[in-house]
């Protein structure tokens, strides 16, 4: 039995050494030149042994795999400054951890809407531009106004932006159903639609549909749009976020919402599917660089801004994420075939016909949750429910036979003695 | 058995296996995919090379195994303790009682058990991060640790104890030698037990482990996008390594099987 032990530590250690020392590990940014950047600037923390907490999305940046460019390390190279990197998978569990501050972050990446409730609540420190001297590269678009979850970028440096629309197979779609957000309402296609499994997007669809606004506190016009998913769900094969890829990929479901940069990840796989922005127009999203106003290292924070802002970091960086830059200095250092592509950029005409999510008050919050789970989303939980309660009749049905058996047998072998 | 039900029982046994273990052959075959997706288009041993090359995955694969190895051999000790105070107990109401109280943690979901531990936390003003940490899960892995101790006592003889006093061990020695000799394989099923636990948990690490993050909440993250194919090759690499120590284990339990029976035929011989 010792000598068991001993195997499994012995293995549990040898295998957290091979991990911990990376045997495979490549220095990446070798082979990129450090020299381009402002050396004076970037050197300024030097050797103050400062780590900067970043909290990001999962699988939301360059880091080395697939031949990219490893962001962090050449900042970290660059800079002196250790970067401590987790991930997150929703603006809601992030604002969780923020709220409760039962972690320490100096930067977040939340999105929009996000970034105006945490604004709010005063979590975000306000940033000294003169740090972020390329902040200048980012495009009027997404400053000042035009800026509506965050006037005049007080607080947020924009990192990527993209669309939402509906994504289509054009082998199994006909092209003159296409073009509105009915086609996720389309008989003719029951059963191969898939809908996103979020209700601010989901919503924001219905709302769209129906001619009201994405960001609509009006009880009627949540009724009514919850009304029209509730009619959708007979023609649905799901509701999914990132189950989304395989299925479309696969062609096992041939209709669905989801983001522009995600479909161009989709179209490297399957070149049927194509992007369509719809008639009623979409919701635009950004998703913004902050630094929290418990951070300690608030200036290292801006220098970690500022080097994401760095045209040629910014075109690295999305052109392995595939989301769009709000950068037309990066964009013009990407590889063409990106940097024009119609859907990750797309005209200003369809720009125009955006908007953006802004935050909603805490009632019309509630109300959108309590249809999204009580009307649209619960019939699942319905058939669960029955499932759950059919094996635990089936269980129980089984115990009490095998113990009626039982006492039978007994009572015959006892027979049997007398 | 008649040849017909024999049929049926291999069936049923092939059937279960292939329930249990086809998701497992599925990602063992797609982390040598060239593509990321599930259309097969090529043999390509790339992922693996990614995977070490990770720093997140690989940062939270040791933040994992390191809170693993250590929640596990603390909450082993404690377990330990706490099955023979309990099972040297006079009063029986007492001893069910405890046993009770332990039992909770096991039953009570495992979000309450989250929650409940970070308002803890952050009350008493401990920071979150390894310390919390090392605690959530000690304080979920010693109910496993004490619950596959306690039948391994319950079978000790009890005169075997008295007996090595009586051949001249003093009570240190006849603990050492008698009672954990006796429960050591309920203390390693508890210790493995207690190493799963720790390397399984989302729910409590998540609301936890303050700036930490583990291989499950890594995993979680990526939820938005899409779940690389590097974790199908650590997944691969996992299964693997507790496969093999599974392997090792049941060999040497029958080598030893073996040499028990030598042994006594031999001593049977002898003794003729």
């Amino acid at each position: 039995m010792k000598r068991i032990v001993s195997i499994a530590i012995a293995a549990l250690v040898l295998f957290s050494c091979v991990f911990s020392f990376n045997i495979f590990a490549a220095e990446v940014g070798e082979e990129f030149d450090l020299s381009q950047f402002d050396q004076d600037y970037y050197s300024k923390l030097k050797g103050k042994n400062i780590t900067l907490y970043v909290y990001n999305w999962g699988e939301y940046i360059s880091d080395g795999s697939e031949d990219s460019l490893d962001v962090i390390k050449v900042f970290e190279e660059l800079t002196g400054i250790k970067v401590d990197y987790t991930t997150f998978d929703s603006n809601e569990n992030m604002y969780s951890k923020i709220k409760s501050e039962s972690a320490y972050y100096d930067i977040v990446i939340p999105s929009d809407y996000m970034i105006s409730r945490l604004i709010k609540e005063g979590k975000l420190a306000k940033l000294n531009y003169d740090n972020i001297p390329n902040a200048q590269y980012i495009d009027d678009r997404f400053t000042g106004d035009n800026c509506e979850y965050d006037p005049d970028n007080l607080y947020s440096v924009p990192y990527t932006w993209g669309t939402l629309g509906i994504i289509y197979n054009t082998k199994f779609v006909d092209e003159e159903d296409v073009g509105s957000w009915d086609l996720l309402w389309n008989e003719k296609y029951k059963g191969k639609i898939l809908m996103i499994d979020n209700s601010r997007d989901a919503f924001a669809i219905a709302e769209k549909l129906l001619g009201y606004s994405m960001n609509t506190e009006n009880p009627d016009e949540i009724a009514a749009s919850a009304k029209k998913l509730e009619e959708q769900k007979p023609l649905l094969q799901a509701y999914v976020m990132d189950q989304v890829f395989n299925k479309m990929e696969e062609e096992n479901a041939w209709i669905a919402p989801y983001y522009v940069g995600d479909y161009l990840t989709m179209y490297e796989k399957n070149e049927n599917l194509e992007f369509c922005f719809p008639e009623e127009g979409t919701n635009l999203f950004t998703d913004a660089l902050c630094v929290l106003e418990r951070s300690k290292n608030k200036e290292a924070a801006e220098m970690f801004i500022n080097f994401m802002c760095e045209p040629v970091i910014s075109a690295e960086n999305l052109s392995f994420i595939g989301y769009s830059t709000p950068m037309t200095a990066a964009r013009e250092l990407m590889d063409e075939e990106v940097a024009n592509d119609p859907n990750a950029y797309p005209s200003a005409d369809i720009l125009a016909n955006t908007q953006t999510y802004i935050k909603l008050s805490d009632e019309a919050n509630q109300l959108l949750d309590d249809y999204w789970i009580k009307n649209i989303r619960v019939n699942s939980l319905n058939v669960t429910f029955w499932i759950v309660v059919a094996v635990v009749a089936v269980a129980i049905v089984v115990v009490v036979f095998v113990a009626i058996n039982a006492k039978k047998k007994k009572m015959a072998a006892r027979n049997e003695v007398e | 058995m008649s040849k017909n039900t024999k049929f049926f029982t291999t069936i049923y046994n092939i059937f279960i296996m292939m329930f249990f273990y086809s998701p497992i052959a599925l990602v063992m075959v797609y982390s040598f995919n060239s593509s990321k997706g599930f259309e097969w288009t090529g043999f390509t041993t790339n992922w693996y090379v990614e995977l070490f090359n990770d720093e997140l995955i690989m940062s939270s694969l040791l933040n994992t195994l390191l809170l693993a190895a250590i929640a596990s051999v603390f909450s082993t000790i404690l377990g330990t303790l706490a099955a023979l105070g309990v099972y040297s107990l006079k009063s029986k109401k007492l001893k069910t009682t405890i046993k009770t109280v332990t039992n909770i943690p096991l039953l009570s979901p495992e979000i309450v058990t989250g929650v409940s531990l970070m308002l803890l936390f952050t009350a008493a003003r401990i920071s979150t991060g390894w310390v919390s940490l090392i605690i959530a899960h000690i304080s979920f892995c010693v109910p496993s640790v004490f619950l596959s101790i306690l039948p391994k006592l319950r079978q000790i003889n009890r005169d075997m104890y008295s007996a090595a006093l009586d051949l001249g061990c003093n009570t240190r020695q006849a603990f050492t030698k008698v009672i954990i000799p006796e429960i050591l394989p309920g203390i390693l099923t508890g210790f493995l037990m207690a190493l799963t636990y720790s390397i399984d948990d989302f729910i409590i690490s998540y609301f936890t482990a303050g700036n930490l993050q583990t291989l499950s909440i890594t995993i979680y993250s990526m939820t938005r996008r899409r779940i690389s194919p590097k974790i199908n090759a650590l997944s691969t690499l996992m299964f693997l390594l507790v496969f093999i120590i599974l392997l090792i284990s049941n060999v040497y339990a029958i080598r030893k099987e073996r040499a028990k029976e030598i042994k006594i035929s031999q001593n049977l011989k002898n003794s003729i």
